[in-house]
């Protein structure tokens, strides 16, 4: 229970302190401390949830179960790891001229309300809550996107708050038939959203009503998700924010997004006892692979073709999560996981590459490894761990993706491979000019910060290798839970 | 439903006066008066939520009423009008499709939410589970406002009365969310148009014109 609390209100005092002193020099690192110490709340609550199970507070309002709790703790450490990487980062960005002070506020105070209202959306058992914090996560991140005003970063976070917000009010029009129907079981007062009495009742809900319920809602939260064809805001927004941004958008927020869309579907499944949802979400996904996988060819801005890669790797969880079964709900939580640490490890490595060479275009990015050695390595590792190498833990999880596809969709295995091959192509003979060749770096006026990179891709590498017995507990009994 | 109560009927009204003034904004040419008829279709919406909760005797609607009459009716076009008037963007609406097209492309959605609406509404037992097809119809009558619209202004307004198309489908459908989720929807649209307002001394201090014909640079696949 106290634990719940101090991870919300941590990174809330956070935001207002940060509102009135965000400019400050010493701003940067009052943002990581903050994180720090949500990063030691989020591990006592993990704690306390390997210690006794499961559990309901503050009058069924919040809950903790193995599918959030490490979700939490992966939105906290990588929340962390962002903060130690933006504090050069916006150094340098401000050094150049980029942001002004008053900006650096905006931004340091919307970074830590971004990390509340995510952990608030994956700790809340109340639906409407769920919907309420990721509208308000959209809202927290769409001044990040427009951080630097340009002309293409004003279109991007314009696209991004529509888009976003009709989306959204899809998935409430969504959160509103569901309530419709569950308030016929449990009654008005009864606590018809809470997700924990949702599911205890989820045989008896109407099942014409929730099926046209999950339609609302998988296209509501699928465009957080950034499934195709609801896609179009995602690469803007990646590619014209600045990078801390773009890393916590494609590590943390389309995680979240997708965690609601599960939660949504456990209930629905359980109502229609037939393969509706699966269907719909396997097809999502399916389209969102292939498309994402053509379109990084085309991309010649480096935070561009990375985003694609992230709808690219949302659509593999998504197709995961519609096989549904113990094993591939297995391999999506893993893949969640090795995504997460690995994309925000090479947005880490591509902003700071992007600040020395003074572009995006990756035809302007060359020879980094002359110059830098260790964004060079950062850079070509994430890719190579992204593409799913061994043994790198992406390659784990795709693996037993395609398995299991073969095994229950065989028809699906061919556009896996193919979208697996083709992004493999598209990704490494693109990284692969921008690492080695003539240099064009030049040197930063502040020490980039490279170790959050190795320490998000040795974690990849670790769960490539040995998955620890108490999360492969936890994604086990997770992957019971989502069925 | 012969012998419908007064109050049903009354809500019934209003729920015609919410789709009408859906149509109405669809329309409309001047900015200043969609602000306008943004303001009443939230008055509509009050008094319906106040209506339903006089009626059934649901002590939460009123809050939430009161909550609609407080920002759709007051806060929210002041809001508006005090943006337009330092913007001095009175006269700025153009659609991408002529009036009367959009006007016939609006009957074919009305018809279709209703039908979508029928089993749902079958299956309610409230009072005014006949309004639902008029809720989805004004949610799915902005959306067709905000996709023909070029100008940032009317997509906000559009983006605003789509919401208020939800809250009236929650009321009709089920006496309203409950009270903390609508606290928080409230929250997130307040705070929203507050970010918007922002954002559009943004654009226009970038390309000195709301019209997002100018945020057409990024392209798919580049």
């Amino acid at each position: 229970m106290i634990e719940i609390f101090a991870i919300l209100a941590i990174p809330l005092a956070g935001a207002l302190l940060l509102a009135v002193f965000g400019e400050r020099e010493e701003a940067p690192t009052v943002n990581v401390v903050v994180c720090g110490a949500t990063l030691i709340a989020a591990a006592a609550l993990t704690e306390r949830v390997i210690s006794s199970g499961p559990m309901l507070a503050a009058g069924k309002l919040f809950f903790v179960d193995p599918f959030n709790v490490f979700l939490v703790a992966l939105t906290a450490f990588v929340g962390f790891t962002t903060a130690i990487f933006s504090r050069p980062y916006m150094r340098i960005e401000h050094a150049h001229g980029r942001v002004t002070a008053g900006r650096l506020r905006l931004y340091h105070s919307m970074y830590q309300l971004f990390n509340f209202t995510m952990l608030l959306a994956l700790l809340t058992n109340n639906l409407g809550i769920l919907w309420v914090a990721l509208e308000g996560a959209t809202l927290a991140t769409v001044l990040l996107v427009s951080l630097y005003r340009t002309p293409e970063s004003l279109e991007a976070a314009w696209k991004y708050f529509i888009l976003c917000g009709v989306g959204i009010a899809q998935a409430l029009f969504g959160t509103i038939l569901l309530y419709f129907a569950a308030e016929k079981i449990l009654g008005a007062e009864g606590g018809a959203l809470l997700w924990t009495e949702l599911n205890a009742v989820k045989g008896q809900l109407e099942p014409t009503v929730l099926s046209l319920a999950f339609v609302f809602l998988l296209v509501g939260y699928g465009t957080k998700v950034g499934l195709v064809p609801l896609h179009n805001w995602l690469p803007d927004a990646h590619a014209e924010g600045p990078t801390p941004v773009s890393a916590v958008l494609s590590g943390l927020l389309l995680n979240v997004a997708l965690y609601a869309v599960v939660r949504c579907k456990v209930l629905v499944e359980g109502s229609l006892h037939n393969a509706f949802a699966k269907e719909l979400m396997m097809g999502f996904g399916l389209v969102s692979v292939v498309v994402a996988a053509f379109l990084l060819s085309r991309q010649k801005d480096i935070k561009r073709m990375f985003a694609y890669s992230s709808i690219e790797h949302m659509g593999i969880m998504t197709f995961a999560f519609g096989i549904g079964g113990a094993v591939a709900n297995f391999a999506a939580l893993l893949h969640m996981t090795v995504h997460s640490l690995t994309k925000s490890a090479i947005f880490f490595a591509v902003g700071h590459a992007a600040q020395k060479t003074g572009t995006q275009l990756m035809d302007g990015i060359r020879g980094l490894i002359t110059l830098s050695p260790l964004i060079g390595w950062g850079l070509v590792l994430g890719s190579l761990a992204i593409l799913g190498m061994p043994p790198f833990g992406v390659f784990a999880s795709e693996f037993l993706i395609l398995t299991t596809a073969m095994r229950e969709q065989p028809w699906a295995t061919p556009f896996l491979l193919l979208a697996l091959g083709v992004a493999f192509a598209a990704v490494f003979s693109k990284v692969q000019p921008m690492v080695f060749g003539e240099t064009t770096a030049k040197r930063l006026p502040a020490r980039p910060a490279m170790l959050p990179v190795f320490v998000h891709l040795a974690l990849v590498l670790a769960l490539g290798l040995w998955i620890p017995p108490v999360l492969a507990e936890w994604y086990r009994q997770a992957a019971r839970l989502i069925g | 439903m012969s012998a419908a109560p007064l109050w049903a009927q009354l809500i019934n009204l209003l729920a015609a006066v919410l789709l009408l003034l859906a149509f109405a904004m669809l329309a409309q040419r001047r900015v200043l008066t969609l602000v306008e008829l943004f303001a009443a279709q939230g008055f509509a919406l009050a008094c319906s939520t106040g209506i339903v909760a006089f009626a059934t005797h649901q002590p939460h609607l009123y809050w939430s009423a009161g909550l609609t009459l407080a920002l759709k009716v007051g806060l929210l076009p002041w809001l508006l009008l005090r943006m337009i008037r330092q913007l001095d963007v009175q006269w700025d609406v153009e659609g991408l499709i002529n009036i009367p097209t959009t006007m016939l492309i609006g009957i074919v959605l009305v018809v279709f939410a209703f039908n979508l609406a029928v089993p749902i509404a079958q299956l309610a037992n409230t009072v005014t589970r006949a309004t639902l097809g008029i809720a989805m119809a004004s949610v799915m009558l902005s959306f067709l406002m905000m996709i023909t619209r070029r100008k940032a202004i009317p997509q906000v307004i559009g983006f605003l009365s789509m919401e208020n198309g939800l809250l009236f489908a929650a009321t009709s459908a089920t006496y309203g969310m409950p009270m903390v989720v609508e606290l928080g929807i409230a929250l997130d649209v307040l705070v929203g148009v507050l970010i918007l307002g922002v954002f559009f001394f943004q654009i226009r201090e970038q390309f000195d014109s709301l019209d997002l014909k100018h945020l057409e640079r990024l392209k798919e696949g580049e």
